[in-house]
Formats: C-alpha cells, structure tokens, sequence
C-alpha cells in the first residue's frame, strides 16, 4: 500500500478535529471487514466538513469509531483522532465518557430507533446534561424545555413529559438532536441527521446549527446522502469510498469541478429539473466492493468507466493535491486519472 | 374449562366410594352413601350440580374424610404459597446475575457456565433433583431435615430449614429457564440503538446498564416470571410428595390416589384460576412498567 500523502488544510485556528490514518477493522463470520481504511482529515471551529458516499463506505462507522462506540469485541481501530488535542482512540474510558457530550454531540440516523421507548423524552434530556457536572433536576427540566424548544418542538413544556411513541418521526429526531446539543459540544457529529425531515424542518435545523456554529465556534461533521444539503451547509466535502477518502475539498471545487471518477458519477446521478423527464438518470453500474474484500488498486476500478491508467488495476492512488480552492484550501483526489488529464 | 376437569376426572378408573368405604361393607352402606354424595346420578346431571355449587363458593365435600373441599384447600394454600414464592425467589437469585452475566459477557467463561447450567437446571427432572438434595444434604451432610412443615409461628428457624431443600429443588428448573430469557432479553437490549444514544451522550456506565438496558430487558421478563410463578404454584405436586410438603399438590395427590373427586375438582380448578390470576396480574403490571401499552 503506498504511503497515503499528508497536507494540513491551513486552517486559522487550532483544529477541534485531528483525525490521522483512520482504520477501522471489523471481525465478521466472513472475515475481516477493511470498513476504514486510512482516513485523515480536520475539522476546523465553526467549520461543517460534509462527508458523503453510498451506504457502506464506512461513512458512519468512520464517526462510531471516534466516540468509542462500535462493540469493542468486534472492532479494530487505529489511528489517531485528537478532539482538542486529546487523542479519543488512547483515552481512557472515564475521559472519553466526559468528553461524549460536551466534546463531541452526536445525532444518529435513525429516530425510531434512536430513543429509549420507555422513558420520557424530557428524562432522556436532562439525563445527558446531569452526567456532565452537578445540575439540579429542576434546572435541568428547564434547559430540556429550553433545548426542545430550539429545536423547534412544539409545545415544548408539555413535549418533555412524553413518551418517544406519542411524538412523530420529525419531532423523535428533533429531540435527538436537541441531545446532542445539550452540552454546546465543540464538535457535532451528524448521521443522516436531517434525511427523516420534511424539507422546511431539514431547513430549521441547519439554521439552529449554524447559528451554533457561529455562537460556540462548534466544528460539524455532517455525514449525508444529500448534495443538495452539503451544498447549503459544508465549507468543505469529504468524499467516501470503499472506506478510504476518494476527493476532498471546499464545496465548490469538488461539486463544480470535481476530479474523480467517483466524485463525477454521483454527481451525475442527480436529477436535473430542466433535463428531459423521459431520459434515465445516469447511475454508476455495479455495487460497491466488499469490505471483505477490496480490490489491490484503485478501490473504485471495478465500477470504473475510464480506468485510463495501467496502474489502476495494481497500484492505490495516493489522495493528491490537484488543486488549490478559494483561502488556499487544497483539492485532493485520490486517482491515477487526474494525473493524466494534467500531463 | 371446568368441563375438561370433571370430564377427565370422571374417566379415571375406580369407584370412589369402595375405596372411602375399606374392604367390610354392606350393600346398603354402599347405596346410601353412593345416593349421599350424588354419583348415582348421570354425569352430566353431575357437572351441572357441581359446576352450581362452585359458583357460589361450594365446592362440595370430600369422599374421604367429610370436610369441605373449600376448608380442605384453605388449609393446604398457605404452604403450597410459601413453597411458591421461596422457589421464585430462588429462581431469581440463580437467574438475575448468571444471566447479566452472560450477556454482558457472551460467550466467555462464564457464559459458557452459565449455558451448561441452565441446560442441566432445565432437563433434570424436579423429583430427581429432590431426592438427590435430600441424599446429601440430609443424608451424606445432615444438615437439613430431609422434609416436613412446621409452621412459621411456631418455630421459624425449623420452618425455614424444612423450605430450603424443596425450594431449591423447584426453584432450580424455573430458575434455568429464566436465566435463559434474562441472557436473550438483556442481549437485545444491549444491542439496541438507544443504548448507543445513551452512551453518546456521556451517561455513566452503570446508568446505561440500568436505565436503557434493564430497564428494557425487563418487559419481556416480567411475562416469563408471571408464568414461571404460576407453574411453580401449580406444579410443585411431585416435590411436595417428596418432601411431605403439606400443600395443594401433595393434596390432590392423594385425592387421585383416593378417587376423591371433589377435592380433585377442586384442586384442579384452583389451579386453573391461579393461572388465569396469574396471567391478569402480569398484564396489568405490564401496563404500568411498558408506556407503550399504558395509553392505549
């Protein structure tokens, strides 16, 4: 495997996210699962990277991993991943308790499942806010009303003594993320996190996070099937493949000008409203590869459409900087194709 | 219900009188007391006799020694209860830890122990394990009376050395099964997104393990012990022939044995209800601990 090429992004301010060579290991009936493999980037304060992908890119256990939170029997991490300095992947397991919470929030996707059915909503807030330093119930309940608030829960007074049941899909997810807010975490992790939402609550809470953002300095990680929301929010786009980093860069150079084979073709799977409605959508042939089984090359080379290099089949693209976007801000893309189109 | 009862009852072989009556009798003894007690009568006349009478608290008297069934039953409940409920708490005090265990730690040592265990607990007949405890610890050891009852008020400390050997023996079976659904109930917990959420959110530990997975893992486990308790109420019959328990099943042992059909009635039926009661209570506890089922 060749050396994977490190280039800090020059942010102003330290970090709130170091993640360095990233691999996540996960032990499964049919073999070792290569689910991350060598991921790095940062995330700097007020700054929301967007990290997207096809389900099974190891978009979701790449987070899991930093919190401590895929089953220790199972899973494999290495790495490094400093929260404010601190490395979460040597912690020990009372600090890492601490830091879930105030250091880093995290919003999972999937409302349904996501809440305990048997306590109320306003237990399972406060319960968040009272692990983390001497608070009074009562105090507590009014921070839980305030928080379901903000997010945009209706009658919050009366929301907090509910049960996860009683509220719809919408408002259990709002109530998620209002707990993962809870304790202004310096960095927010978020799983899907708007995808359950009609579009004017997706639209609500972007704001409440921006408006976070711009409060606390916190840094976001957003992980999300949806462009169209990356485009509104991220300042920067983390493209997953095959667990590795396939194209990063600001917003704009990887959605305007993106470089990758892989990076292209989910962009031409979008919907065009002015193309033709009887045109098929333009998909990407094949699946994504088996984490049990990647290819020795380039991991996207079996669904390739341009494999235009030897090295493809053989040889792993180093993530190299191809391009400098606005503030400075490399463009990376890990491919043998961008080489060629250079030369 | 209560027609399976009688009918079944009444397809036993024997004449219940011939047996009440001893081996010298005359014809007329026989055909008084055959009128007395109603069995000249045809069956179903019978059932509907009895099946009047037990709805207004009658459950008639016995063949055998002309007590009433309900005053039979009174005196035998107290101690087939307290056999009952000390089993279940045995049962527990065996399920609760083994199984947290071995779900918090699948597939170790002690998982692994525990499995075998509750294997052996679960296919070793109750009447075996009972007259192997009595073999040595009131054989071999001679540390416990090998049966008897006394009552609490009399002498506690003689009451309770009397329970613990026939409260292992039935508590040990109930206790393997529930520690087999402590195990699943707790491993689903476990695995549910919820805990993930709640450790996410920086919960301590022992909280996690409490309130979101406990408290969850309880649901389906209040069902199994609602049932074990009625099956321990109601099946304590051969342990309670091996320890000379005086209960209710040591009674209708003795009423098959006799043909005593209005005990037997009656013991059966008791049984019966104990399950239905059982089973309400459990639903109605249920409503209170699963939200989710309270306000529908």
């Amino acid at each position: 495997m060749s050396a994977p090429s490190f280039e800090k992004p020059a942010t102003a301010a330290a970090p709130v996210l170091e993640v360095e060579d990233l691999r996540v290991d996960l032990r499964t009936p049919r073999g070792t699962a290569h689910v991350v493999n060598g991921l790095s980037y940062t995330v700097g304060p007020g700054e929301t990277v967007a990290v997207v992908g096809e389900s099974g890119s190891g978009k979701s256990v790449s987070v899991l991993a930093l919190l401590g939170l895929l089953p220790a029997r199972t899973a494999t991490v290495t790495g490094r991943a400093l929260l404010q300095g601190e490395d979460l992947l040597t912690m020990a397991p009372e600090r890492l308790r601490q830091v879930r919470g105030p250091g880093a929030g995290m919003v999972f996707q999937d409302p349904m499942t996501s809440l305990n059915p048997v306590l109320t909503v306003g237990r399972q807030l406060t319960e968040g806010l009272r692990a983390h330093g001497p608070v009074s119930k009562a105090a507590a309940r009014a921070r839980a009303v305030e928080l379901l608030g903000e997010v945009g829960l209706p009658d919050p007074g009366r929301a907090v003594g509910r049960y996860p049941h009683e509220l719809s899909g919408g408002m259990r997810q709002r109530v998620v993320i209002a707990m993962a807010l809870a304790n202004s975490p310096a960095l927010l992790i978020a799983d899907e996190a708007t995808t359950a939402l009609d579009v004017t609550v997706q639209a609500q809470i972007l704001d409440l996070v921006e408006r976070l953002q711009s409060e606390h300095g916190t840094g976001v990680i957003w992980i999300t099937h949806d462009l169209g929301v990356v485009a509104g929010i991220a300042d920067r786009v983390l493209v997953m493949y095959g667990g590795r980093c396939v194209e990063d860069g600001t917003v704009d150079d990887v959605l305007e000008r993106p470089v990758h084979p892989y990076t292209r073709g989910l962009l031409g799977a979008l919907p065009d409203l002015a193309a033709d409605p009887d045109e098929d959508l333009a998909t990407i042939a094949g699946t994504p590869p088996a984490p049990t089984d990647l290819p020795a090359g380039c991991v996207f080379w079996p669904r390739c459409p341009v494999r235009g290099d030897a090295r493809c089949e053989t040889e792993q693209p180093p993530l190299a900087v191809v391009g400098r976007g606005g503030a400075g801000l490399p463009h990376r893309a890990a491919t043998w194709c961008a080489e060629r189109e250079a030369s | 219900m209560s027609v399976l009862v009688f009918s079944l009852i009444h397809l036993v072989r024997g004449d219940p009188i011939r047996l009440a009556l001893g081996t010298r009798f005359s014809q007329e003894t026989y055909d008084a007391l055959r009128e007395r007690s109603g069995l000249d009568l045809p069956l179903v006349q019978q059932y509907f006799t009895w099946a009047g009478r037990a709805l207004t608290g009658d459950l008639g008297v016995s063949f055998r020694s002309g007590d009433t069934v309900t005053s039979l039953i009174g005196e035998r409940l107290p101690a087939t209860l307290t056999l009952a409920l000390a089993a279940l708490v045995v049962a527990l005090v065996i399920a609760l830890p083994l199984g947290m265990l071995s779900a918090l730690h699948p597939r170790s040592l002690i998982d692994r122990v525990a499995t075998v265990v509750s294997q052996f607990g679960i296919s070793v007949p109750d009447f075996w394990l009972s007259i192997m405890l009595i073999l040595v610890f009131a054989g071999l050891l001679g540390w416990l009376p090998s049966g008897g009852y006394v009552p609490l008020t009399e002498d506690p400390l003689g009451w309770l050395q009397r329970l613990v050997l026939p409260a292992v023996a039935t508590g040990v079976v109930s206790g393997s099964v529930i520690t087999r659904f402590v195990r699943s109930s707790m491993l689903e917990a476990l695995g549910q997104d919820h805990v993930r959420t709640a450790q996410a959110k920086g919960v301590p530990t022992r909280q996690v393990l409490t309130w979101h997975v406990l408290r969850n893992a309880l649901l389906p486990l209040v069902t199994v012990t609602g049932v074990q308790l009625a099956y321990l109420l109601s099946g304590v019959v051969v342990v309670e022939i091996v320890f000379s328990w005086p209960g209710l099943g040591q009674l209708a042992y003795q009423a098959v044995r006799d043909r005593d059909f209005p005990v037997l009635q009656g013991a059966v039926l008791l049984f019966a209800l104990v399950f239905l009661v059982i089973n309400l209570l459990v639903d109605l506890l249920y409503s209170r601990i699963d939200p989710r089922i309270a306000r529908r």
